[in-house]
This record gives structure tokens, C-alpha cells and sequence, in this order.
């Protein structure tokens, strides 16, 4: 199982180790480094690294590498999943993942760890579980702490860990009851120079917020669940009811969580928000290069497209870039050559363009490789499969809570070759 | 006020200063320098100096203080174990708490301390524990045990943990049970002769049952547990998969995948009309889409156990290509991992597509992953037939483009198109010497000069473009002096008259001045041939060359078997057995996918044995396929053919019997010296005086033993044995064997007349036989027979008689007649007999049907004790008609693959493995696979026959 895990930072120092059978000695991150210093970006570092006595299984979040180091044969996908559930459970500790904020909570972090894992087995997991256990820092306990003594660590055992439902802990109240779902999807697509679609497809999730007295039981029914064949639930989800009927009968966890992920294959057709046109010419034997794009709104279904924006790496021969964009701002790296053209919303009477000329190496030849352009956008209120919560029913308890649901539809690795 | 305070003291006298913090009276202050300590000992500093300070905190009600203490024991504790037995009290203590949580801290905590005076002390509470009546100090006790197996095995085993811990799956709440699971898991693979996960159809039942409820890491070890399972026939098999396919709708990839592996081993169980294994195979491929949209991390282990499952079962993916197109900014690793599945599932329904999209991945910026993408051009070629011309126009396209490094991949690979069809796209010729002064490195240079080799009749400067080359000749890499040499041979044999002087340069380069060995050996060979008889130097230079194919970076269908059965693991990552690279390979259990119809010889059968077997015999039982994997792991992207051709092992073995044919006579004959008329024989300087001879005998050696496999030696034949005895047939005794040569069966008989009479009208008859042997002439005897005289005859048989099946398969009933009266015998007749000298099989068609074949029709045998090693093993199989297609070493073992064919056109393929067992003798493992299993029985007796006389 899991033996010990590294915390190193982008510059290479070990800011944190943590062992959960006997001591590992750090020297065998000197093979990590090895491969790092290989991989010349940073996300470029191969996951599993093998050294004569340990395997090096690492995830780089925040900057941050986690790297864990095992000996025996341990699914791999299980230690990296169990990483990024070690950088979530920071996230929601701390607010935010990094080596300044680790360090400054250095205590909790460990008994955090502590607490994950027993021998390399994980222990618990679920947030709900350790915050019982540990309680997250906040300035007004840090101050309660120092005045009477009292620590930040549960001395009961937390409820909800051997229940059946153990996402969820007893005796929750609320006064104002309340349960919001937001359907979030991303479009990864890739575009080809003539603008048709080569591949597209829709990761959709459906976050929750319940903030929900006592043991409610809750179901949620769609108007058209066939969209949804790729799915993976939350464990609170009863799977029998959903092969069986297409409605998700679940008890929720308290407070925020994912309730589903879904995935809308490329075979289905996928409607494409947004166009973008794009001539870009470098020429022989001219200093002077070509370029110009404009992003047009496509398939909205009659809602506006906001928060795009257009970044595109541009070749290396590329010295600078002069442009004039109808609106939004833009800035062009001359070092790391990457062009980010910040739009905002597309009126689709006056379509946003981006205009001008590049200056190219003189006397070098034509860049080999066309640049790709990375688009990101937001539309409010549009699940673009076309999903559709139907009802929301809530039993086992008696008040009437407050419910309400969102769409949204973004980029994800939304890709146009030029 | 954060922790980062904890850091800053870096003071001269901070130890002492911790210590006198430590000893304080107030709480608060001891919780603080507690907090410090362990805050320099997460940056590695030492503070173990400490030791009796911090302990001396932990008896304490403040839980804080005690985990703290905790944290710092588990490290120190084994540096300081005379200090450590301080805490044992405080353990023993704890468990008795009356808070659980305290309980299980203390029963935690006390299985990290690795120290063995400690261990002893800690039987008592943690069997207590065991039994307690809250499921979390017992599920933290399942935990504790296989630690403490870690520290010392024998005393658990002794303390009778490790059947309390079996007992602990029957436990009511499924987290106790997924956590013994885990812990007998992780003891069973440190000691895997202890059989402890004993599976029965009732435990499997519970732990599917837990399965439902537990927590999602829960759910991997159940689900890696079960796996290991051979259930006892398809219902059962049919049952838990239908169990476990909720499992494929988890949140957690590692759920996901370990589910996969259950699915896909048992899926071999079911029978492929079943409605339900189409139902299965559907469900399958959603969930490992999805493990696409992942991070990065998770989709590169997602797509190497991908890779196997596209390999063993296309069907699932086949429709999913876009998927695995490359977004720009993936990182390496997953890109390259796309690319070879997007190869895999390439098929002339998505080629376009495919082709498109590679063709767009050449002009990426990554140069690594650009070649790749020319060579996947390359590959998608070979593979998939209709698309070829496509590739070659798309090549010539990024030819055109004269970026560096793309002209060089794309003519690598346009040579392994010729190979595999040649006379096809020639005319591309023109197009790729405009580029040859741009070529750099060896292979692409090797490569183009093997085309102009190859192809100097339709290149009218073939010779200037050659002699460009031989000026700089000690420059180059091997491999390009090599192929220069042959190259300009082969020149030579097609147009002799203009191009002599460059053949006598780069033939007194590669003899005279170069210190290769394979390269003056290749230049002596050339020149013995040249000048002794150019007739055959055409006939072996230009011999026509086996066609290559895609089958090469496959997986072995054997190993490919193993690693399904670990999918999800590190295995599957590195395509490699466990046993291959698991620290000093212990508690490696052989696995492999169950067969088809498990009924009860499942469990004979020591392939399908059930997970758990002793390893002390794993050295005897698993072959570590290590090495063969990773040369597979590097060729990876490579063309299926890896050097220059002529020099790889695909062509060996025809290359052997080509120069068996043509330099035979070479060396037989003394050399007349001038083999053409403008030939100018060698000068004999230039030949070592004893070379003549040491080359003479040393190549003869070998054509002795090629030849002797190419002549008509024929097959194995038996010693007579009698198989009429006179007292059963009035005086008349025959005793006979069967013999094959050249293509003719014949039965050989001997007749003896014990009788006091003369014998005369001999006649005989078959009884129709499995495989329609019958006489192919009467049976002549000539004169009559008189008493006491014996006579020979050889009776030709043919096999187009009347066919009935036989018990057993190979008997013959045989009826002869004679002046006395008709006699009736039976005899079992050798099925080596019956194998055709056409059942050689190509290299792919082997590999396809060995695939194609279920397993359960495989059938695996011992012979044990043979005299013989690799080579002559294969030849005496090959005078019998079993044909060696393919030999590989695996770790100092020899694998040889072999077909043969019965003469009604039954295919029978086979897998030898040769084991080394004491020195003058080897044990052979064979399997056989075929589509009418009755006959591997037989054709392993003939296997046994062969080897062992």
C-alpha cells in the first residue's frame, strides 16, 4: 500500500514528508528529479516512476507535486486517486493548495494525513468524516484554542463512519432548509481548419448544495435521462432505482458535493456554440505575417455567449505581434509567444474581431507548425445536451425546503486548428 | 498565529530549549514545544534526542497531545526501542478506554511502532481488539495484524491472528470486512504459500454483499480480491459479473478499473451467444471513455491497460476512435499513449479520419511526437491494406513539407511499405531521392539506401547516388555500411557491366579496412559468392523477401493473458508480469484468464488453479517474460521491421535456407575463380590463407545441418512391433510400422510364416478410420511365402478412403486375407504420420488463429527429460513435419511456436517451451491449440515419439 508521500515544490524542495509504514529516506526523490529534469515542462513528468526498490507515483496540482512512493504491486489508479483526494481535502481545509498555506497549517496537515491513511489504507476519506475529527482552522477557533486550551481535534468517534450512510453525519439543522443543483457542462471539441467539428463532446456534472434538516431522502427525475448512459454517481446514489426507473433516489451528504458526472459521447451530436474564423498567413521571404480572427456565436439556442476568451500559442518565429481588437483587451508574450485576446461577451450584431500583423524572423523560412486556438466561454442558463431536470421530491422529513436549479454551459478543451 | 511560527526557531540551543519546554508544568506549553518537535521532524530534522521528554507526555486526556505523541513515536520509536517499551503501558491502557476512538488510536499506533521487544506485549490488547464490540476499533485491528505480519509473521501465525482475521469476512459490517480483506490480501502476497484467501462460493457471496456498502477503497480491495476467483462454471461467472457491473458507474477510477478486470476475466467464461455477453460488452465501453476526461495522470494508467483491452478485445472500442484524438496540449505522455491505441483501432472504416488526424499531428511543435505520428502513418499502412495508397500520398505530402526530421521518419517507413508491397508504389522513388542530401541519421540514411538498392533497375543514377555514399563509408553508423554494402551488391547483379569498380571498392572497404566483424563477414561472403558463381549470388541477393506485417508490436497472445488478469495494477502499466520486475519477485502469483467451459477439469489443469498457488514453484512454473516485453515496450511506435532488412531475425531463417540452396554447391565445387566475364576475382592477398578453409568447414557445419532438415530424410519411424501374433492367425505373424517420406504414407509390414504350409493370395483391408487411411495399392506379395520365411513389404497408403470416427482416434482396423483364411487385427498408428509438409503456417496467420482459437480448446502437456536443446529440438520436429514458426528466448528459455497440418486439413498450432532442468536433460512444456481438441492427445504422443527416439 501507500508507504510515504513528498510534498515538493516547483523549484525541488521537499517541503513536507509524511511516512505511513517505516521511513523512506528522501534520497529516492533523486529519481523523481531525474525525470523531471527530463521532462522539460512540468506536466510533462511521467506518473509512475520506477526505481530499484520503490515505485514513484506522482500528480502535480497547484504547482505543487505529490508524490507517493510504493513498493509492492498497488493499483496505481488507487494511489492517484488517493492524491487527489489528499490536495481536495487541503482545498477544503485551507481554502487554497499551497506550500505557504501547507506550511502554516503544518499540525492540521499531519494529522490530516494521519487520519487518511493507517498503514497505507485509507481511513477516511470523506470530508464530512474529517472535519469531525479535525477540525478545519478558522481565526475564531485558532483565538477559542489559545484562550481555553481546547484543541482542534474531535474526541468522539464521528458518527457517520459506520453508518450505511456514511457520507452523512446525524443530527443536522438548519433553520432556512435549502437545496440547489447546478448543471455544469463543457464542450471539449476540436475544430478543424474549415471549421467542421472532428471530434466533440460533453462532460457534464451536477453539483449539489443541501443544506437539509435531519435524514431527507431526496429524488431527482429528468425530463429526458436517456442523454445520460455514461455515468458515474456519488456513492449515496441508489443504483438499482436508476437502472430500473432513470430517477436518482439518494440521501445527501450535508453541505456541498458532486452528485453525478456524466459524459455525452461524440457519437451523439453535440451542438457547437461558437464560431471562429481565422485567417493567418505567414508569407515567404517577408518580415510581415497576417492575422486575423473573429468569434461568432453559432447554436446558443437564443442565450448570450459570455467570459470568452481566445489564447493561442504562437510559432517561435513569431517576434511580435501589432493588433486592434473591436473590443476586449489583448496582450502578446513576446517570450513565451502566447497571444490571449480577452473578449468578453459576443454581441452578435457587431461580431468581436482581432486584427493586425505580425513581425516574423527575417530571412527565417515559414514556421512548420500552425498555431491552435484554445477558446473558452460561458453561457448562463443552458445545458447544451439539451438536460433537463424535471422534479425535485423530498421525504422522510416534514418541512418544505427551498429548491432550485441552474444550467451552465463552458469550454472545456475547446481546440481550433488554423 | 500559524504553524509556521513552529519553523522559525532555529536558535543555537532549540534542543534544550524543547526539552525544558517539554518538562513544563503548564499543558499549554507542553503542547506547544510537542507541536515544534514535530514540526522539525516533517522537515527531516532530528529531534530524537527528545525521545524520553515526549513520551513522558503521553499519558495525558488531552487528545491532541496524545496523537502528537503518537506521531512522533512512529517515527522514533525504532530508533530508541529500550525507550519505546516505555509506551507499551500507555497502550495496553488505552485499549481498555471506554471511547472507541481512543481504543482504536492505541491499537493503531502501537501496530506502527516497528520494534520487536514491543510486538509480544501487544498480542493481548490487539486480540482484544480483534473481538470488540465497536466496528471501528475491529476494522482498525484487521489493519493491525497485517503490520504486524510485517514486523514479525511468525508470531501472528502463532497467536492464531491470521484465522481470526479470516473469520473477520463473515463480520456483519462490510467496512470490517473490506478492511480484512485488505490486510489478508497484502499478508497473502508477502506470503503466498499460505493460501489464506481460501474463496469459496459462500465467501464470495458475503464480499459481494459488502461490496454495495462499503467505501469506495473498500470496494478495490474486494473487488482486486475477487478477482482472483476462478468461478466454477459460467452461470456463476455469469452471476457476480452481473453483481459487479454497478461498480462501473463509480466516481472513483480505481473502482472503475478494478470492476473492469473482474469483467474481463470472467467474460472468457461466457459463451459469446449469449445475449448476456453482448450486453456486458457494451456496458464496458462508457465507463473507460470516460476515464479519458480525467486528469492527465489518471487517463495515462487509463490508456496503457486501454491498450491491452483494444488488444484482446477490440469489439469494445471499436467505435469510439475520436476519443482518443490528441488536444494540443496533452501531455506527453498521454499523447504518445493515444496515438498507439488510435494505431490499434485503425480500421478501413475510420482510416480517413485517422490519417487526417496524424497527418495534423506532423506539423505539431513536440519533435518526439511528430515522428511517431509519421511512423503511425507508416503502420496504419501495413495494417490496413485499402489505406495504403492514401498513406503513401500522405507520407509524400509531408515530404513536400522538407521539414527535417519528418522526411527522414517518412522515408523509414516508406521502406517498410515496399516490404510489405512490393511492385506497388515505386514510382514515389523519384520523390524521395530529390531528399536524399538532406538525410542525417542512420536509419533514415540506411533505409533510403536500401531503396535505391532494392530498386536500382528503375533508377538510371542508382550507381552516382551509391557512390555518394561510399565516400565518407568510415563514417557511418553499422547499420548504414551495411546496407551500403549490400546495396551496392545488389547494383552490381543487376547491371554488371557498368558498375564493377564501385562493387570491388566497397568490397575491399568493407573486407580490407573495417575492423566490424559482421561487416568484413558480410563483404567475404558477397565476394566468395561474386566470384565463384553469380547464378546463385543472384538467387540469394536478390532472393524475394518474406513480406513484413503489423503483428510485431503485439502483444504475445500468452503474455496478453496474464496481463489482462492484472489489469489496474502496476503490471499493466509496464506490459510486463509482476514477476518481471516486483522486488525479488516474491509473492508473485501466476495468473491467467479462466477457461471457457470450467467445469470440473478447471482445477487440473495448473494454469487455471486458483490464485494463491505456493510460489516456492514459481520459478518452474512462470516464465519471466520480462526482457521480450521490454524489447516490445521499445519498439513501441517503431516499423515492425527495426534495421536494415536482411540483417533482422524476421528474414533469418529464410536467409538461412537461401544460402543453404546456393552456397552449398559453392563450397562443394573448388572455385573456378572467374564467376562473370568482366569479373576480376578477388586478389588473393586479400584472403587470409586458412580463411578458404576455416570458412569452407565452418559454413558446411552449418549447411549440414540445413540441408539435412531440407532433404527427404522423413519423418520419425517406429521400430516394428507385431501386431498379428501367429498363434492368433494359423501360423501368420506381421508385425509392421508406419512411415512418412516425401509426402507418402507408407505401412510397412513384415510377414512371417510359422505355419507349416505354403502362403499364398494375400490381399488386405482398412475398416473406414478417423482419417481415411486406406491402401493405395493391393498388397503384393510376389512369391508365395513358404514356412519360416519372411518377406518385406511396403504398402502405400493415401488418405481419401471413407472417413468414420475411430475410438481411439488413431486406431486402424485391418483386415488380411490369405490362402488359409481372413484375419483381423487392430493397430494405433502414429498421428506424426498424418502431418503434410505444407503445414508450415506465416508468422500473422499463427498468431491470428492462435487468437482466434478459445481457450478452452487449449490443451497443455509435459514432456519430461528430453535429451535435446532449442535447435535440435526444432529440427527433428521439422523432419516430422512440425514446422517452427517463430522461436523466441525468454530468460534463458526457449519458446518455440510451431504449426503443422493433418493431411484432412486440420491446423494444429503449438507452443514449446523448453525448460532448462538439470543439465543433460530439459523438460518441454507444451500447449496445443486447436480447433478439434480430440487431436492434441495424439499429437502430443507424436511430440513424445519424435523427441524421445
Amino acid at each position: 500500500m501507500i508507504h510515504s508521500l513528498f510534498l515538493i515544490n516547483s523549484s525541488g524542495d521537499i517541503f513536507l514528508e509524511k511516512h505511513w509504514k517505516s521511513v523512506v529516506s528522501r534520497s529516492v526523490c533523486d529519481y523523481f528529479f531525474e525525470a523531471q529534469e527530463r521532462a522539460t515542462e512540468a506536466e510533462n513528468v511521467p506518473p509512475v516512476i520506477p526505481t530499484p526498490h520503490h515505485y514513484l507515483l506522482s500528480v502535480y496540482r497547484h504547482k505543487i507535486f505529490f508524490v507517493a512512493v510504493i513498493q509492492t504491486e498497488v493499483p496505481p489508479l488507487f494511489v492517484i486517486e488517493f492524491l487527489h483526494r489528499v490536495v481536495d481535502t487541503f482545498q477544503d481545509y485551507f481554502g487554497v493548495c499551497s506550500e505557504p498555506v501547507i506550511k502554516d497549517n503544518v499540525v492540521v496537515v499531519y494529522e490530516v494525513l494521519e487520519e487518511m491513511l493507517d498503514n497505507g489504507f485509507p481511513l477516511a476519506t470523506e470530508s464530512n468524516i474529517l472535519k469531525e475529527l479535525i477540525k478545519p482552522p478558522t481565526i475564531l477557533r485558532t483565538v477559542v484554542n489559545t484562550i481555553t486550551g481546547s484543541t482542534n481535534v474531535g474526541d468522539q468517534l464521528p458518527t457517520g463512519q459506520l453508518s450505511v450512510v456514511p457520507w452523512r453525519r446525524t443530527g443536522v439543522k438548519y433553520t432556512n432548509n435549502e437545496a440547489y443543483f447546478d448543471v455544469i457542462e463543457e464542450i471539449d471539441a476540436i475544430i478543424d481548419k474549415s471549421g467542421s467539428t472532428i471530434t466533440a463532446e460533453i462532460q457534464g456534472v451536477i453539483d449539489a448544495c443541501v443544506k437539509l434538516t435531519g435524514m431527507p431522502d431526496l429524488t431527482l427525475s429528468f425530463m429526458n435521462p436517456r442523454l445520460l448512459d455514461d455515468v458515474s454517481f456519488h456513492p449515496c446514489v441508489r443504483f438499482k432505482r436508476w437502472e430500473s426507473e432513470r430517477i436518482l433516489s439518494f440521501i445527501p451528504p450535508d453541505g456541498n458535493f458532486r452528485l453525478l458526472s456524466y459524459h455525452v459521447s461524440a457519437q451523439n451530436l453535440v451542438a457547437i456554440p461558437v464560431y471562429v474564423k481565422h485567417s493567418i498567413s505567414f508569407r515567404d521571404s517577408s518580415s510581415l505575417g497576417r492575422f486575423e480572427i473573429t468569434v461568432g456565436p453559432k447554436q446558443t439556442m437564443g442565450k448570450t455567449i459570455e467570459g470568452v476568451m481566445v489564447t493561442s500559442q504562437m510559432p517561435k518565429g513569431v517576434l511580435n505581434m501589432s493588433l486592434a481588437p473591436s473590443q476586449g483587451t489583448h496582450t502578446f508574450d513576446p517570450v513565451t509567444k502566447m497571444l490571449s485576446w480577452d473578449v468578453g461577451k459576443i454581441n452578435p450584431q457587431k461580431l468581436p474581431s482581432l486584427k493586425g500583423t505580425m513581425s516574423l524572423q527575417a530571412g527565417a523560412s515559414k514556421p512548420d507548425e500552425n498555431p491552435t486556438i484554445n477558446l473558452q466561454f460561458k453561457i448562463q442558463q443552458l445545458a447544451i445536451s439539451g438536460l433537463k431536470v424535471n422534479r425535485l421530491d423530498m421525504y422522510g422529513e416534514k418541512y418544505k425546503p427551498f429548491k432550485g436549479i441552474k444550467y451552465m454551459t463552458k469550454a472545456g478543451k475547446f481546440q481550433v486548428r488554423t | 498565529m500559524t504553524d509556521s511560527k513552529y519553523f522559525t526557531t532555529t536558535k543555537k540551543g532549540e534542543i534544550f530549549e524543547l526539552k525544558a519546554e517539554l518538562n513544563s508544568d503548564k499543558k499549554e506549553k507542553k503542547k506547544e514545544a510537542v507541536k515544534k518537535v514535530i514540526a522539525s521532524m516533517t522537515v527531516g530534522k532530528d529531534v530524537s534526542a527528545l525521545f524520553p521528554d515526549v513520551v513522558n507526555c503521553m499519558q495525558t486526556d488531552n487528545l491532541e497531545l496524545k496523537k502528537l505523541v503518537y506521531l512522533y513515536l512512529m517515527n522514533y520509536a525504532k530508533s530508541q526501542p529500550d525507550m519505546a517499551i516505555m509506551a507499551v503501558n500507555t497502550f495496553v491502557k488505552d485499549c481498555e478506554d471506554p471511547n472507541p476512538l481512543i481504543r482504536a488510536l492505541a491499537v493503531r499506533t502501537m501496530g506502527c511502532i516497528r520494534v520487536d521487544k514491543i510486538t509480544e506485549y501487544l498480542c493481548e490488547p490487539l486480540r482484544k481488539c480483534l473481538k470488540d464490540e465497536d466496528p471501528y476499533v475491529r476494522k482498525t485491528a484487521a489493519v493491525c495484524v497485517a503490520k504486524l505480519h510485517d514486523i514479525n509473521a511468525q508470531l501472528v501465525e502463532d497467536q492464531g491472528f491470521l484465522d481470526t482475521l479470516k473469520d473477520l469476512i463473515s463480520d456483519s459490517n462490510p467496512m470490517v470486512v473490506a478492511n480484512a480483506v485488505a490486510a489478508l490480501s497484502e499478508i497473502a502476497e508477502s506470503h503466498p504459500s499460505s493460501n489464506l484467501l481460501d474463496l469459496n462460493p459462500q465467501s464470495i457471496n458475503k464480499l459481494l454483499t459488502a461490496l454495495n456498502e462499503c467505501t469506495e477503497w473498500g470496494q478495490i480491495f474486494i473487488l482486486d480480491c475477487l478477482a482472483n476467483y476462478t468461478p466454477k462454471d459460467d452461470r456463476e461467472a455469469q452471476s457476480i459479473c452481473e453483481r459487479v457491473t454497478p461498480r462501473l458507474s463509480h466516481a472513483n477510477s480505481a473502482v472503475v478499473l478494478s470492476a473492469v478486470k473482474v469483467l474481463m476475466k470472467f467474460m472468457e467464461m461466457l459463451s459469446k451467444d449469449l445475449d448476456y455477453y453482448g450486453t456486458l460488452l457494451k456496458k464496458l465501453a462508457p465507463p473507460l471513455v470516460t476515464l479519458l476526461s480525467a486528469e492527465p495522470e489518471l487517463q495515462y494508467v487509463a490508456l496503457r491497460n486501454i491498450n491491452l483491452i483494444v488488444q484482446k478485445r477490440p469489439e469494445i472500442l471499436k467505435h469510439e476512435m475520436k476519443v482518443f484524438f490528441v488536444k494540443y496540449n496533452d501531455p506527453i505522455y498521454v499523447k504518445l499513449e493515444k496515438l498507439d491505441i488510435m494505431i490499434r483501432l485503425a480500421s478501413q472504416a475510420n482510416i480517413a479520419q485517422v490519417l487526417a488526424e496524424l497527418k495534423e499531428y506532423a506539423t505539431e511543435v513536440d519533435v518526439d511526437f511528430v515522428r511517431k505520428a509519421v511512423r503511425a502513418i507508416g503502420r496504419c499502412a501495413i495494417k490496413v491494406e485499402q489505406s495504403a495508397e492514401r498513406c503513401v500520398s500522405t507520407l509524400l505530402d509531408l515530404i513536400q513539407t522538407k521539414v527535417n526530421y519528418v522526411v527522414q521518419e517518412a522515408i523509414v517507413v516508406i521502406k517498410d511499405i515496399f516490404r510489405k508491397y512490393p511492385n506497388k508504389y515505386e514510382s514515389v522513388i523519384a520523390t524521395l531521392c530529390e531528399n536524399l542530401d538532406s538525410l542525417d541519421e542512420p536509419e533514415a540514411r540506411a533505409a533510403m539506401i536500401w531503396i535505391v538498392g532494392e530498386y536500382a533497375e528503375r533508377i538510371d543514377n542508382a550507381d552516382e547516388l551509391l557512390e555518394s555514399f561510399l565516400e565518407g563509408f568510415h563514417d557511418e553508423s553499422t547499420q548504414v555500411q551495411l546496407q551500403l554494402l549490400t546495396a551496392i551488391v545488389k547494383l552490381f547483379l543487376k547491371k554488371p557491366t557498368e558498375t564493377q569498380e564501385l562493387v570491388q571498392q566497397v568490397l575491399s572497404l568493407a573486407t580490407q579496412d573495417s575492423d566490424n566483424p559482421d561487416l568484413r563477414d558480410r563483404g567475404y561472403i558477397y565476394w566468395r559468392l561474386l566470384s565463384t558463381d553469380p547464378v546463385a549470388a543472384k538467387e540469394v541477393v536478390l532472393a524475394e523477401k518474406p513480406l513484413i506485417s503489423e503483428e510485431t508490436d503485439l502483444i504475445e497472445p500468452t503474455l496478453l493473458d496474464e496481463l489482462i488478469c492484472y489489469i489496474g495494477t502496476l503490471a499493466s502499466v509496464y506490459h510486463k508480469p509482476p514477476s518481471a520486475f516486483v522486488e525479488g519477485g516474491r509473492g508473485v502469483v501466476h495468473k491467467s484468464l479462466p477457461p471457457r467451459t470450467a467445469s470440473s477439469e478447471s482445477t487440473e489443469s495448473p494454469e487455471t488453479a486458483p490464485a494463491g498457488a505456493p510460489s516456492g514453484e514459481q520459478p518452474d512454473v512462470i516464465p519471466t517474460q520480462g526482457d521480450l516485453l521490454g524489447d516490445l515496450l521499445n519498439l513501441d511506435l517503431g516499423p515492425p521491421v527495426g534495421g536494415p532488412p536482411l540483417t533482422t531475425s524476421s528474414v533469418q531463417m529464410g536467409a538461412v535456407d537461401l544460402l543453404g540452396g546456393g552456397l552449398d554447391s559453392l563450397m562443394g565445387d573448388e572455385p573456378e575463380g572467374i564467376g562473370g566475364p568482366n569479373f576480376v576475382a578477388p586478389p588473393a592477398a586479400t584472403v587470409p590463407p586458412n580463411l578458404g578453409t576455416s570458412m569452407g568447414s565452418g559454413l558446411s557445419d552449418l549447411f549440414d545441418l540445413t540441408s539435412g532438415v531440407g532433404t527427404l530424410s522423413g519423418s520419425y519411424v517406429a521400430p516394428k512391433a507385431v501386431w498379428l501374433p501367429a498363434m492368433k492367425a494359423k501360423g501368420l505373424e506381421i508385425s509392421g510400422t508406419f512411415t512418412r517420406q516425401v509426402g507418402s504414407i507408407s505401412m510397412d509390414l513384415q510377414l512371417t510364416n510359422k505355419a507349416l504350409q505354403v502362403m499364398t493370395d494375400f490381399a488386405i483391408q482398412f475398416n473406414r478410420n478417423s482419417f481415411g487411411l486406406a491402401p493405395a495399392a493391393p498388397l503384393q506379395v510376389h512369391a508365395p511365402l513358404s514356412p519360416n520365411q519372411t518377406v518385406e513389404i511396403s504398402l502405400p497408403l493415401n488418405t481419401v478412403g471413407s472417413v468414420m470416427k475411430m475410438e481411439p482416434l488413431n486406431n486402424l482396423q485391418v483386415a488380411v486375407k490369405n490362402n488359409i483364411d481372413v484375419f483381423y487385427f487392430s493397430t494405433l498408428y502414429p498421428l506424426h504420420i498424418l502431418f503434410v509438409e505444407d503445414g508450415k503456417m506465416d508468422r500473422q496467420m499463427f498468431l491470428a488463429t492462435w487468437k482466434d482459437i478459445p481457450n478452452e480448446n487449449e490443451a497443455q502437456f509435459q514432456i519430461r527429460d528430453c535429451s535435446l536443446n532449442a535447435e535440435a529440438v526444432s529440427s527433428r520436429l521439422q523432419s516430422s513435419n512440425i514446422f517452427t514458426v517463430a522461436k523466441r528466448n525468454v530468460e534463458g528459455q526457449d519458446m518455440l511456436y510451431q504449426s503443422l497440418k493433418l493431411t484432412n486439413g486440420i491446423w494444429v498450432l503449438a507452443e514449446l517451451r523448453i525448460q532448462p532442468g538439470n543439465p543433460s536433460f530439459t523438460d518441454l512444456e507444451l500447449s496445443l491449440k486447436c480447433r478439434a481438441p480430440e487431436v492434441s492427445q495424439h499429437v502430443y504422443q507424436a511430440y513424445e515419439t519424435i523427441l524421445k527416439n
